[in-house]
């Protein structure tokens, strides 16, 4: 009896094995992806591209410093509404920092945490390296890490923050977009800007596609949006930046806080929609107290005023990722609330 | 192929060990959040997560994304999630996976709201308490169990206490049942907004502001509620002031209000006990603030309410949120009142709506009474404005609803 099912039994037990073995775990250290010259100073190798963002989500004052790297011989392809279309097996890294002395550079980064995208079959995985205290290598972390960081800005004064590392769930609420994980910076429209490299200044979009590693790009480049920190822009554009960069990852058709039917992307027109004289739904104590979301013209009235003020977490927006008020932008939205009639 | 036996009972073991289901067990002590958010991120589908008895107290905010997860505790009372010294994350779990089951355990004092289960295919909470400990305060959460954008929602025999917006709060979904649980002290107790083919049987909604509110609102992505039953739900004495903080939808909820449908389509509301509600013990009402949106209906419509005991409601109604009935009615409000905002053609007479459907309904020792108080030739021809009052020119023929078939098997 047990004979004649032997090699039934034994093939079974084969895709068992194979099945269970050939699951793609994910590297315990930074290192071990070998993205890196010199990982402590963040210098990547040369298949590593550094790149920046026009319109970066605000984080504390952390330092973003992002890389792309594309297996040989692959390309994106260009978008620019939408995150390029980055081949099966590229990875998106970004490294959060703080400087020592923001007024001079060269003292130096305490690194925190090192995000990864990684983009396999099935989408992108997001994973969380956190830095050990020496400063020589990352490991990965499921649950998050919260750091106590202390820097001094640019003004000289000492700033405090608890940094909070999210979990990998926390990663999804940003860049989960329609139940599919995405990245949000590598845009079109977000990567029309110039990088110093070592070789010298040049335009990214440029830059990558001198190198083969961007399809389809346009010619001559379309132009970007305003980016939010540029006084030559109007009021209106940079705002809309603004919102767009920090709110539009959740507040979007398809994303997580698409329930509240307020949404900032920036090609968003319609005004119920955008909050003017739109009540809150669900809000709870994060409306403040106040009716509308925008009352126009009326920013101590408006509770996206109110909610990027707080720095309660039961009220504050973004809800995660921010302890810190974003002591440049308020200006800018309250002035923009100001304005609209 | 020679196999010795051994090795096949070796393969054996292996096979059923690969699909037999773990439980993983989690006893309180000291990093709990990292111990049950690892253990809610390396979660395999169908595994159970199970938190032994005692008092776990969590900063951070938890979540969960695997399909079919059962998180599970020792019973309500015992096994406890205290956020009492949260410092960050919006709410205390969040479940944004398929056909989850949240089972025996209790979340206390989050910051924001407590559950959170946000675009699930099926989620059950059975036997699960929310509150918040210092008792009815507007810096309360919002939301005690908080279900938005789902399908084949299941909450039975929970407890809600506390929220300073709803404490069980059922947010544009399908497919609902709320039943056999307790709502007291929050603003609403249980509300279903915005949603399809929900049940709300053998409640308790007690000293809430509002006890049982079925809304419709605009601007949302999902609108025109419809298709809800509200039946043998007992609905007493909720009598807390309204604390919410200003702004919400339910700030509005007048003190004292029973059971309150507003702008929602097919809603039987039947065999409840509603008793000892300062403005009112049945409400339907349209949506009458202003807003922009073209697909939005704000009057209600086809609401039958019958064979419910309403008892001694109405006899000391809120003046600043329930103006309108404290102006137009006299010492005490009847039973079952009706705003009758009714669509300009019906106004004129040009076409006829049964937008309020009344079948028999108890009172002690006297007839149930309602009003319509004809709220639209108040605002347009104040002169020639009279409420009615003739409960008999409501009585009409019931409609029936479908009847909530859950496609998730957990």
């Amino acid at each position: 009896m047990v004979k004649k099912y032997t090699k039934f039994i034994f093939f079974l037990f084969l895709i068992i094995l194979i099945s269970s073995v050939s699951y793609a775990k994910p590297h315990k250290q930074l290192s071990d992806y070998n993205f890196f010259k010199d990982i402590k100073n963040q210098i990547p190798r040369d298949e590593t591209v550094p790149y920046k963002i026009a319109n970066p989500l605000f984080s504390d004052y952390s330092y973003k410093f992002r890389f792309v790297h594309m297996p040989l011989n692959t390309a994106a392809e260009y978008s620019y509404n939408n995150v390029f279309n980055f081949p099966i097996g590229t990875t998106i890294i970004k490294t959060f920092a703080y400087p020592i002395d923001e007024r001079d550079l060269d003292k130096g980064f305490q690194l925190l945490e090192t995000r990864l995208l990684i983009k396999n079959k099935n989408g992108w995985e997001p994973l969380s390296y956190i830095w050990n205290n020496e400063q020589t290598n990352a490991f990965l972390k499921y649950t998050g890490h919260t750091f106590n960081v202390s820097w001094i800005s640019n003004n000289g004064q000492e700033k405090y923050v608890r940094y909070r590392a999210p979990n990998v769930n926390q990663c999804k609420t940003c860049h989960e977009i329609n139940n599919k994980i995405q990245p949000i910076g590598p845009k079109g429209r977000n990567m029309n800007i110039n990088f110093v490299y070592p070789s010298g200044e040049a335009n990214q979009i440029d830059f990558w596609h001198d190198r083969k590693l961007l399809n389809n790009i346009p010619t001559p480049l379309k132009r970007n949006p305003a980016i939010w920190d540029d006084a030559k822009y109007g009021i209106n554009e940079r705002a809309r930046s603004y919102l767009d960069a920090n709110c539009a990852h959740c507040h979007q058709k398809g994303a997580s806080a698409s329930n509240s039917g307020f949404y900032l992307n920036i090609d968003e027109n319609n005004s119920s929609i955008l909050g003017i004289y739109k009540t809150p739904v669900a809000a709870g104590r994060g409306s403040g107290g106040l009716k509308y979301i925008i009352d126009p013209g009326n920013p101590a009235d408006s509770i996206l005023l109110y909610r990027m003020l707080s720095t309660d977490p039961g009220v504050m927006m973004p809800e995660l990722s921010r302890n810190l008020q974003h002591e440049e932008a308020i200006p800018l939205i309250r002035e923009w609330i100001s304005q609209l009639k | 192929m020679k196999i010795n036996k051994k090795i096949i009972y070796f393969m054996v073991i292996i096979f059923i060990s690969n699909f037999s289901y773990g439980k993983i067990i989690i006893e309180p002590g000291p990093n709990a959040y990292d111990r049950i958010q690892e253990a809610l991120i390396l979660a395999e589908p169908y595994e159970n997560i199970h938190l032994s008895s005692g008092y776990y107290e969590i900063e951070d905010g938890l979540s969960l994304d695997i399909d079919n997860v059962t998180l599970s505790g020792d019973g309500l009372d015992k096994t406890i999630l205290s956020f009492k010294n949260q410092k960050s994350g919006a709410e205390g779990l969040l479940v944004t996976s398929n056909g989850v089951t949240l089972s025996d355990f209790a979340v206390e004092d989050t910051i924001g709201d407590a559950i959170v289960v946000k675009k699930a295919n099926g989620i059950r909470f059975l036997r699960v308490r929310v509150e918040w400990t210092d008792g009815p305060k507007s810096s309360n959460g919002a939301y005690g169990l908080y279900p938005v954008e789902s399908k084949d929602v299941l909450i039975d025999s929970c407890i809600a206490i506390g929220a300073s917006d709803a404490g069980i709060y059922v947010g544009q979904s399908e497919r609902i049942k709320v039943i056999n649980s307790e709502a007291k002290f929050n603003v609403a107790g249980i509300e279903i907004e915005n949603s399809y083919f929900a049940e709300v049987t053998n409640n308790i909604a007690h000293h809430n502001t509002g006890g049982i509110l079925i809304f419709d609102l605009p601007n949302l992505p999902q609108q025109g509620g419809h298709d809800i039953l509200v039946k043998n739900n007992k609905v007493l004495n909720n009598d807390t002031p309204n604390f919410a903080p200003e702004g919400n939808i339910v700030g509005k909820t007048p003190n004292g209000t029973g059971i309150m449908v507003m702008a929602n389509e097919k809603v039987i509301l039947e065999e409840n006990y509603i008793s000892g509600n300062a403005t009112a013990g049945i409400l339907v009402v349209s949506y009458l603030d202003e807003y922009e949106d073209d697909n939005y209906n704000p009057l209600p419509n086809k609401i039958f309410i019958r064979n419910n005991q309403l008892n001694n409601n109405g006899f000391e109604v809120d003046k600043v949120r329930a103006e309108p009935i404290a102006l137009l009615t006299k010492n005490k409000a009847p039973e079952i009142i009706w705003d009758g905002v009714t669509s300009f053609p019906e106004w004129i007479g040009l076409s006829k709506q049964q937008r309020l459907i009344l079948g028999p309904n108890k009172t002690k020792d006297r007839k149930t009474d309602m009003i319509n108080l004809n709220l639209m030739t108040y605002a347009l021809l104040p002169w020639f404005h009279k409420t009615k009052e003739d409960y008999d020119d409501y009585i009409g023929e019931g409609i029936s609803l479908t009847e909530v078939n859950f496609k998730t098997k957990w």
